[in-house]
């Protein structure tokens, strides 16, 4: 038996053509409204997943010192400044602190780095504290150096590659004539610590005759512990700069959301460029078929039974943009995730756009909701249509 | 399956449900026009396309509209057929005085006279392109399902009825190795066959057809004549005919002529 819905599907097919169109349409909104949603939820939880990765919440080093890799290369090794060995012991009687760990940062230029030379950058670690922050840190070979008196190496990742180390080979530092021994490569971590060559912090000191001084110190703090409070304790130790991972979180997540307000109205704006697609769709069939309409109400179709032939209409276009759109955030995830990649700034090493079921079916249900919306109006125009139109109609 | 199980509009399965529109079927249907008129405006000009017209049609009468174009005819049918009000004017069915009782009637109770009495066919066919030929026929029956006496022999299951007595037109109208072709298969006089159908699926009491031979040529035309004149004779089902193909006009019991909207004598 014949029903509205067999009505309504068939009709679509009526213009293929006009009808893909429109669900392509769909589809691309709804892929982005998916996306968007995936990566409103990927962003944060990979950038949390790295910050854990760091081992440690707060980190303290001597006012004005830069603490990233990427600084101290650009100002070749200078401005280092430095902090005295025994604050970690007085830090360490903080109530809040659950591990403690000092490190000292060293570069030195070395000429036969890339073309015209370049900096290598040496951070000195405790054996006892600093393996034990990074618990995530997989060797690829070897293990931690144990000696803190041991001329030995970990290497990362990259700088083992640019270097061409294994473990057992000899790792000369320019300038001072050291030769060390590589005893570990790490796995690749997509963080800065792929790039760092890692010695015990006593041999750097020694090597670098920095006796008693480190250059930062990482904390671990309490689950319990409230950061705040410690950090402005901290703040009283004179010339100390306190860098919170939460603080660069924060401003991290404050400087997405502003992208993220971007990217959010391009979704409202495609969403509303399809739904003007779908109302145009639909409202051109409607007046195509008007005098057909007028001969299903001189059938016996009362104005609701057009009304939901035509709102049926657009909600199997819409659904069927919403399939193909959630289909194709899901299958090509990876994909946005490289566009995505490309557009941002900073972009934390985990999946940045996390589908799942869940944010599938919001997809689906807002788009539906949104086809519902977009149908109102044809569907009215055709329900009010009077067969006496469609008859005169013809005399034309 | 023979046109004896169709019995379109015989006399034994009228008791049809009218109670909702208060038309009692079970009497002797016609349509009793009064002084009908319908006056279009365009601009300050006034068009009295249908004057002052009076007529009876009684149940299970022919009757054949002609004219020339513009007299008024499809005005005419329209109102008769309760798809438009009239300016002024009394229109009644059976006992039910459909029109001239005051307000017009809103499109909703027009509706329900129509689907309840009423099969209409036109000089195009409107068949539904994407729809198969069985499919077309059913279509009514998406909208409403008149409880007809075949409905419950067949048990409960209007569906099946409804099929099987859509089948049953079709095998009537010699159209029964086409059910399942789409109405571009078909030729003109077949789309016409299909729509007759169309319109019988609910057992109308009246069939109203506005120049539905407009579109064929004479052997076609032809066809359709003796169609109507077999269903008019077998099924005492009423007629009321608009052409401009005097052959066809003969077929009719009684051939009424407007001229100016009004009936020429
Ligand atoms: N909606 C309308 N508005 C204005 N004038 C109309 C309207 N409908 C019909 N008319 C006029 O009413 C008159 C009668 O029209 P009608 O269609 O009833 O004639 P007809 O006899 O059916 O003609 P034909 O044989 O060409 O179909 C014509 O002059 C027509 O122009
Ligand atoms: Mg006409």
């Amino acid at each position: 038996m014949i029903s509205l819905y067999k009505v309504s599907y068939k009709n679509i097919l009526r213009k293929k053509t006009r009808s893909a169109l429109t669900i392509v349409g769909i589809a691309l909104s709804a892929w982005v409204l998916a996306s968007l949603m995936g990566f409103n939820k990927g962003y944060e939880a990979a950038l949390n997943k790295d910050i854990d990765n760091m081992g440690f919440q707060v980190m303290l080093m001597a006012k004005g010192c830069p603490y990233e890799a990427a600084t101290l290369m650009l100002k070749g090794g200078t401005g280092l400044r430095y902090l005295k060995e025994s604050v970690v012991a007085s830090i360490l009687s903080e109530p809040e602190v659950e591990r403690i760990t000092p490190m000292l940062m060293q570069a030195v230029f070395d000429p036969n780095k890339g073309e015209s030379g370049g900096i290598s950058a040496y951070l000195g670690v405790d054996p006892a504290t600093f393996p034990n922050m990074k618990t995530f840190l997989e060797f690829k070979q070897g293990k931690w150096f144990t000696d803190p008196q041991s001329f030995e190496v970990v290497m990362g990742y990259e700088s083992a590659e640019l270097e061409q180390r294994e473990v057992g080979d000899k790792l000369l530092i320019p300038e001072k004539n050291v030769e060390l021994t590589v005893v570990g490569v790490l796995k690749r971590t997509g963080t800065q610590d792929d790039g760092t060559i890692f010695l015990p912090i006593n041999t750097v000191q020694k090597i670098f005759g920095k006796e008693g001084e480190i250059t930062s110190v990482g904390i671990k703090v309490k689950k319990e512990a409230d950061i705040s409070k410690f950090e402005e304790r901290l703040y009283t130790i004179p010339d100390v700069q306190v860098v919170s991972l939460a603080q660069v979180k924060q401003t991290i997540m404050n400087l997405m959301s502003t992208a993220k307000v971007m990217v959010f109205s391009i979704a409202v704006v495609a969403i509303l460029i399809a739904m003007v697609g779908v109302i145009n769709t639909i409202l051109m069939s409607v007046f195509e078929r008007f005098q057909e309409i007028g001969i299903l109400k001189s059938m016996g179709a009362m104005p609701g039974d057009i009304f939901k032939l035509i709102w049926i209409e657009t909600l199997i276009l819409c659904f069927l943009g919403g399939v193909a759109g959630s289909t194709m955030a899901y299958g090509l995830s990876k994909v946005t995730e490289i566009l995505v990649r490309k557009l941002l700034p900073y972009a934390p090493t985990g999946s940045l756009i996390q589908l799942d079921v869940k944010l599938i079916c919001i997809t689906l249900i807002s788009v539906l909701i949104i086809g519902l919306i977009s149908g109102l109006y044809p569907a009215w125009r055709a329900a009010s249509v009077r067969p006496l139109e469609s008859i005169r109609s013809d005399i034309n | 399956m023979t046109t004896d199980q169709i019995r379109i509009n015989s006399t034994d399965t009228i008791d049809i449900k009218t109670d909702a529109i208060g038309i009692d079927s079970a009497n002797t249907i016609s349509i009793n026009a009064q002084n009908l008129k319908k006056i279009y405006r365009r601009g300050s000009e006034e068009i009295c396309a249908v004057n002052e017209v009076s007529l009876e049609i009684k149940k299970g009468e022919y009757v054949s509209f002609i004219g020339p174009s513009g007299s008024g005819k499809t005005t005419l049918i329209n109102i008769l057929g309760c798809l438009d009000n009239p300016s002024s004017g009394m229109l009644s069915i059976g006992q039910k005085k459909v029109f001239g009782e005051g307000k017009p009637l809103s499109e909703k109770l027009l509706t329900k006279i129509r689907r309840e009495l009423f099969g209409y066919i036109f000089q195009k066919f409107y068949l539904i392109p994407t729809l198969t030929v069985i499919e077309n026929v059913l279509l009514p029956c998406i909208f409403y399902k008149k409880e007809v006496a075949d409905i419950k022999i067949n048990g409960n299951n209007s569906d099946v009825a409804a099929m099987q007595r859509g089948a049953a037109l079709l095998e009537m109208l010699g159209m029964e190795n086409r059910m399942d072709h789409l109405p571009g298969q078909l030729s003109g006089g077949e789309m016409q066959r299909v729509a007759v159908a169309r319109a019988l699926i609910n057992k109308p009491e009246i069939l109203l057809a506005d120049e539905p031979t407009g579109n064929l040529d004479s052997a076609r035309s032809q066809e359709i004549g003796r169609l109507l004149r077999e269903l008019n004779r077998k099924e005492q089902l009423t007629i009321i005919l608009v052409t401009h193909n005097p052959e066809l006009a003969k077929s009719a019991d009684r051939i009424v002529e407007l001229r100016d909207g009004r009936v020429f004598v």
